[in-house]
């Protein structure tokens, strides 16, 4: 009995001592930027197309801004919140980071929303989509978008367009909710009619029985968002379930034709058409060039995800270079705040009120170009602000 | 002299502190001196520590393997973050022993069927169970939040003197100080003749039964305080974090739960303990090394272990300490292998 606990004892010191003895201190001069994101689980794709950016960001542009060298620290959260919270309290207090940022669900965004409001340090948001969560801290920014920005606007082309009955799938979490109720609103407030509505599990997307459910509705058009990652395997059983020869397209904000997947989605995708902030297919100089490089270095294709973690690595370059290098939290904010630039995505800005972006979001149709599917845009709306918000 | 009387003086005899056991308690009490500034991840060990703790009752002393024990972590989570989201009960001790005793009651109820049928039909009623519960919290959205999780939970000070910190330090000694008195009363319990009992039933229930042992009555208790200490762990988690989302019920938490104890070893109470030190430690040494492909790493660990063995790594892990224990003494030093290895 007793020669079991020496060894016990032995084993648990040495394991505690080898792995929580804290990491050297790294050179002062520094700009430190904790990324948290999932890399790994069900949401890894976007965890992987934002590192991918960040890379391709400095690349491009240097790792040195204003003097002072970036570092990037990169964590897995797997998209849990509680190890969202300890990774970002880790990086404010262990690494001494300058910046949090990625955060690739809401309940991970608002779960470190209070660690940035205490150490008074920037969270950039690069995914997650929820209204609110530029609320919960006023050092929050963000540079992905809001669900209600793209779902007001396919709201109101569809009431424009003859669709008279739609039947609405979503996921059943936040964005998922925060898309459905702002496309409801605008749509029955142009005349439209529900008439079936399904929240589909975030978790073990079958779609298959959902489907029957929206096939059996016979509505004009069906009502979709599922979050990036999840819209190749919808389509898969959307054409499975026969539902592209029933006539009932596919309407919703963009995350379901979400451009890293699309390519593989097959003709049942053709005709979808959907709103969103950002196609690969983009017609500009700015964004032709940032598709080949990403596809070059990465050997596929940006999708929203990337778009937004470059982006966020914009501001953040652009900021220090306005601060001189210094990392102030609050002079950071006020830096970011107002700040226009051109995105691959088109011409953005942060809204000094509430931190969340002002960006165009296009209506886009999927077509074939050159052999390959691409969300091809034929209209925009400017400058979207967050209809979250403004509403109150 | 009786069997009474030596079945006490063995018990006794066992249940006797040894002065590494108590170093291993002032060692983790250390900790929170060591590294002040890891206070989340301490707290995180320690939560996976009490609920590895009550796999191993169950699994180490009573043979009833699970693959769903994260269904009472999650009832004690849900439960004390409603209470504390309601303001039904907001002092946080009184809410943690609320949630264990609900988790007791889902033990109790399941534990009916979980004592039909050997280990396959168990690791499968098991699994059930929390599948179960994990999609009723889906349906009941309304009442657990769904995938978001119970959005807004804070916690009153702890018997309104101490108030939890965002950095986790009272967090901390909060379960450190419920793992040890749940450790203290599990101790109490193994070596208790109904402890001994429950290792009969362990290595033949129709022998136990034979000898007088009220097999399916001990499985059912033990099982029932199983799910009682999952239940605090799960409170312990929503207090500490002030979360609770759908993930508490999730497969791979059970899953996790197992590795712990093979990584630990089953069958002695510091196994669990032991498992959760190390098998967080390695998850948060690999993810730091590649946040991308960790779990691949973690996976050769494991295979590993399970093919070298426990009782080997145990020995070569001890050589130096046995070495060093042998010089001051001056006799051979004993080499050290738990008795679950060893029989």
């Amino acid at each position: 009995m007793f020669v079991r606990s020496q060894m016990l004892l032995a084993a648990g010191a040495v394991a505690v001592i080898g792995a929580l003895a804290p990491a050297p201190a790294q050179a002062q001069d520094a700009v430190k930027i904790g990324l948290i994101l999932p890399m790994t689980g069900g949401q890894a794709s976007t965890g992987k197309q934002i590192d991918n950016a960040v890379k391709l960001y400095m690349q491009q542009n240097g790792d040195t801004v204003a003097g002072r060298k970036i570092e990037i620290i990169l964590k897995d959260d797997a998209a849990i919140p509680d190890n969202t919270k300890r990774l970002a309290q880790e990086l404010i207090v262990n690494d001494k980071v300058n910046f949090i940022a990625g955060f690739g669900v809401t309940p991970a965004a608002l779960a470190a929303a209070p660690l940035a409001t205490q150490a008074k340090i920037p969270e950039i948001v690069m995914a997650a989509g929820t209204s609110i969560i530029t609320e919960r801290s006023p050092y929050i920014v963000r540079t992905s978008f809001t669900l209600a920005q793209s779902s007001t606007i396919i709201a109101d082309w569809a009431v424009k367009n003859g669709i008279k009955k739609v039947a609405t799938l979503t996921s059943d979490y936040a964005p998922g909710n925060d898309a459905l109720n702002f496309f409801k609103q605008n749509f029955t407030a142009g005349g439209g009619q529900i008439v079936e509505e399904v929240k589909v599990p975030l978790a073990n997307p079958d779609f298959a029985p959902f489907l029957q459910r929206m096939k059996d509705a016979k509505p004009d058009a069906m009502f979709v968002f599922v979050p990036a990652g999840q819209g190749g395997n919808f389509m898969k059983q959307y054409a499975e379930r026969g539902l592209d020869k029933s006539g009932i397209k596919v309407i919703g904000p963009g995350d379901v034709m979400d451009d890293d997947l699309l390519d593989g989605m097959g003709d049942a995708a053709l005709g979808t058409v959907t709103a969103h902030l950002y196609s690969a297919a983009h017609p500009s100089a700015k964004n032709k060039e940032f598709v080949a490089s990403y596809k070059k270095a990465f050997g596929s294709r940006p999708g929203f995800m990337a778009v937004s973690g470059y982006d966020g690595m914009h501001l953040i370059y652009e900021a220090l270079k306005k601060t001189g290098g210094k990392t102030d939290g609050d002079a950071l904010i006020e830096a970011m705040k107002g700040m226009k630039w051109e995105s691959p995505r088109g011409p953005v800005s942060i809204d000094p009120e509430t931190r969340d972006i002002v960006q165009n979001i296009y209506i886009r149709k999927v077509e074939k170009v050159n052999g390959e599917l691409y969300n091809v845009e034929f209209q925009t709306f400017e400058a979207v602000k967050d209809s979250g918000k403004t509403k109150k | 002299m009786t069997a009474q009387a030596d079945v006490g003086r063995y018990a006794r005899q066992h249940a006797r502190w040894h002065w590494s056991e108590i170093a291993f308690w002032v060692l983790a009490l250390c900790c929170a001196f060591l590294f002040p500034s890891r206070f989340l991840i301490m707290s995180d060990i320690v939560r996976l520590a009490l609920f590895a703790l009550s796999l191993d009752l169950i699994l180490g002393y009573a043979g009833i393997v699970s693959l769903g024990h994260a269904a009472f972590f999650g009832v004690g989570a849900y439960c004390a973050g409603l209470l504390a989201l309601h303001g039904i009960v907001t002092e946080p001790v009184v809410a943690l022993v609320m949630a264990g005793l609900a988790a007791m009651v889902v033990g109790f109820l399941t534990s009916f069927l979980v004592i039909r049928g050997v280990d396959l039909t168990r690791l499968m009623v098991t699994l059930g169970i929390a599948l179960l519960l994990e999609a009723l919290a889906e349906r009941f959205s309304n009442i657990t939040g769904g995938t978001d999780g119970l959005q807004g939970i804070e916690m009153a000070p702890i018997l309104g003197l101490f108030a939890f910190d965002m950095f986790g330090k009272v967090g901390f000694f909060y379960s450190l100080a419920v793992l040890f008195a749940l450790f203290l009363l599990a101790r109490r319990i193994v070596h208790s003749p109904f402890g001994l009992s429950l290792r009969a039933i362990k290595n033949n229930p129709l022998r136990a039964a034979a000898v007088g042992v009220p097999v399916n009555r001990r499985l059912i208790a033990v099982y029932t305080l199983a799910a009682f200490y999952a239940g605090i762990a799960g409170a312990l988690f929503t207090q500490t974090t002030a979360l609770a989302s759908l993930d508490v019920f999730a497969f791979e938490r059970s899953a996790d739960l197992m590795l712990v104890l093979v990584i630990g070893g089953s069958g002695y109470l510091y196994g669990g303990l032991i498992g959760a030190v190390v098998f967080r430690m390695l998850q948060e040494f690999f993810s730091n090394l590649t946040p991308q492909y960790w779990q691949f790493w973690i996976g050769l660990v494991l295979v590993v272990i399970v093919l070298v063995g426990r009782a080997r790594m145990h020995r070569w892990a001890l050589w130096a300490p046995n070495l060093i224990i042998g010089l001051l003494s001056g006799r051979k030093a004993i080499v050290a292998v738990p008795e679950s290895d060893a029989s």
